[in-house]
């Protein structure tokens, strides 16, 4: 798994994904400033294609952090309730602040999922069963508690098809204006990045941090602060997506270990790369129509979750 | 030298370790002996910062642990904890390389490779320093994390029951590393035991516990006495000088 072949296929991807859609373009149509076509091609398909870009880098490095600070390999914001939390943040912002503009909105989900994930890892902490499948169970549990308690406010409040959009991952409705929110990965994506080895000493352990002299509740706080914010950032503008947080790093960790200043960019580019396979077949298979993003990452992801849970016998 | 002063810690009102006084010899193994839950693993993690203590203080080369910087407390002790199920996916190397995580914060000069290179191949783990530790016996794991101690270079290394699920060969070897680490390098090592007879065997000063209070203090040729096991844990053990060791024969008592 060579950083080269990755941001290789990263760009063929992502021309393949420029020209494929229902109006028919072309790269000569866009020697024309002034055509309907390059509108569409400025409008629509450059915007999608940085937003999974975004967003499959954001969710991978989110999934990746956690599952360095919880030490499980099965958690991330799928498994341990963020997306429900933020989801419930959503309703609420909704319902209580529906006049916020967009940036208070996002401020709001993100509160609801930093508190949502700090309380997952406080129920880990006392939890002294640390099985590699229990916890995730855990966390499923609790963040299908959250999402009925959305649901149940969301049904009171008659906006059930409201939320289901945001539960539904979809890149179809981005266009320009509406996904520049997602840019927040990308100073995201540095900070973490320069603080890798932080993060590795932490997934170690509170014992081992503290015997290097690293200030370990500081770093899983930041962590846990990163994560929420991409979290929030891909709910609000893309819909959820699950998996992509599990599987990415896990793939990368078999083949790369758990360094993370050497595996986040792989990390970041193979989540680009997988969300972008999953758009684009989505994309073609009922041509001229569209499949969610969420039901193509969902159906590949949970093959591919599957898989692992198998082989886990050989290694995590 | 490490001086441990009146030190106690409570869960609720049990007290874990209660007045516990006791001096650390530099450039000796001290082992801490007793019985399950006796509370020498507590001492040792209080000693190392791991855990707060509520009354009493921790000296090391004479200023109080909590007054140093976590940082430079780093430079100067390290602990390893039974190593239990460590499930991150690291490379011997890179492991070993983060010793020098509180010097370099995780951004290695040449002189933090040396030392690493060098730390390696004290522990002879040279030919397989790009393996994963997940990949390795209990036996080069433990190796691995004592490697990494090595390139943390502190004055004062402890370890929480190093021989832990280690056959015999492995937990002989173990113990001759240390003594290398103490005769060679000039380290402080102090260890908490379970076995009596590497206690015996490996260190060179005992400090005895049992309910959270120290019973005995003293040269190892001092503890391993009939009479002071008795008193630390109410065994009648008989003990046998085999090839300069001082053996006890505890399994018929």
């Amino acid at each position: 798994m060579k950083k080269r072949y990755l941001l290789l296929a990263l760009i063929v991807l992502s021309i393949i994904s420029l020209f494929v859609g229902v109006s028919q373009l072309s790269p000569m149509d866009l020697v024309d400033f002034q055509s309907e076509e390059t509108q569409i091609f400025l409008i629509s398909r450059v915007p999608r294609l940085v937003a999974i870009l975004l967003a499959g880098a954001g969710m991978s490095i989110a999934g990746l952090i956690m599952q360095q600070l919880s030490q499980n390999k099965f958690v991330s914001p799928t498994t341990a309730g963020t997306l429900d939390a933020t989801r419930l943040g959503i309703l609420v912002a909704m319902l209580m602040f529906a006049n916020a503009s967009m940036l208070e909105k996002m401020a709001i989900a993100f509160v609801f999922a930093l508190a949502g994930t700090f309380l997952f890892m406080q129920i880990l902490d006392r939890i002294k069963f640390k099985d590699a499948i229990f916890i995730p169970l855990v966390g499923l549990m609790f963040g299908n508690i959250l999402s009925s308690v959305t649901t149940f406010f969301a049904y009171r409040a008659d906006v059930i098809q409201n939320m289901s959009a945001w539960l539904q991952g979809d890149f179809s409705m981005i266009m320009k204006g509406r996904y520049e929110l997602l840019y927040i990965s990308i100073p995201i994506l540095i900070i973490a990045y320069f603080y890798a080895n932080r993060f590795t000493v932490a997934g170690m352990g509170e014992d081992f941090s503290k015997n290097l002299g690293l200030a370990y509740r500081r770093v899983v706080n930041l962590g846990l602060i990163l994560v929420a914010l991409v979290t929030t950032t891909v709910v609000l503008t893309v819909g959820m997506i699950p998996f992509l947080g599990l599987i990415v790093p896990n793939i990368i960790s078999i083949f790369k270990g758990d360094h993370l200043q050497k595996t986040l960019p792989h990390t970041a580019l193979l989540g680009a790369n997988f969300l972008l396979v999953c758009d684009i077949l989505g994309r073609v298979i009922i041509f001229p129509y569209e499949i969610s993003i969420s039901l193509m990452v969902g159906v590949i992801g949970s093959g591919i979750f599957l898989y692992l849970l198998f082989r886990r016998k050989v290694y995590a | 030298m490490i001086q441990v002063k009146a030190l106690s810690k409570f869960y609720g009102k049990k007290a874990v370790v209660e007045d516990v006084t006791v001096t650390i010899q530099p450039g000796k193994i001290t082992s801490f002996i007793g019985p399950n839950g006796a509370g020498k693993s507590t001492l040792l993690s209080m000693v190392s910062r791991l855990l707060d203590g509520d009354t009493g203080e921790v000296l090391v080369d004479q200023s109080d642990v909590r007054k140093i910087k976590s940082n430079d407390f780093a430079k100067r002790v390290s602990i390893l904890k039974q190593s239990n199920y460590m499930n991150v996916r690291l490379t011997i190397r890179e492991l070993v390389s983060f010793g020098r995580f509180p010097y370099s914060r995780g951004r290695l000069t040449a002189e933090d490779e040396r030392i690493v290179d060098q730390s390696l191949d004290y522990m002879h783990l040279s030919v397989m320093q790009d393996r994963f530790l997940d990949e390795l016996s209990g036996g080069q794991r433990q190796r691995a994390f004592i490697a990494m101690v090595i390139a943390q270079d502190t004055e004062y290394i402890l370890l929480d029951e190093p021989l832990n699920n280690l056959d015999m060969k492995h937990s002989v070897q173990i113990m001759k590393i240390l003594r290398r680490l103490v005769n060679e390098l000039g380290k402080t090592v102090v260890i908490v035991l379970h076995d009596i007879n590497f206690a015996s065997v490996y260190s060179d000063w005992i400090v005895a516990m049992k309910d959270g209070r120290v019973v005995k203090d003293g040269p190892t040729a001092e503890i391993i006495q009939s009479e002071a096991l008795k008193e630390i844990y109410d065994m009648d053990i008989p003990i046998q000088e085999v090839e300069n060791c001082r053996i006890c024969v505890y399994f018929n008592s």
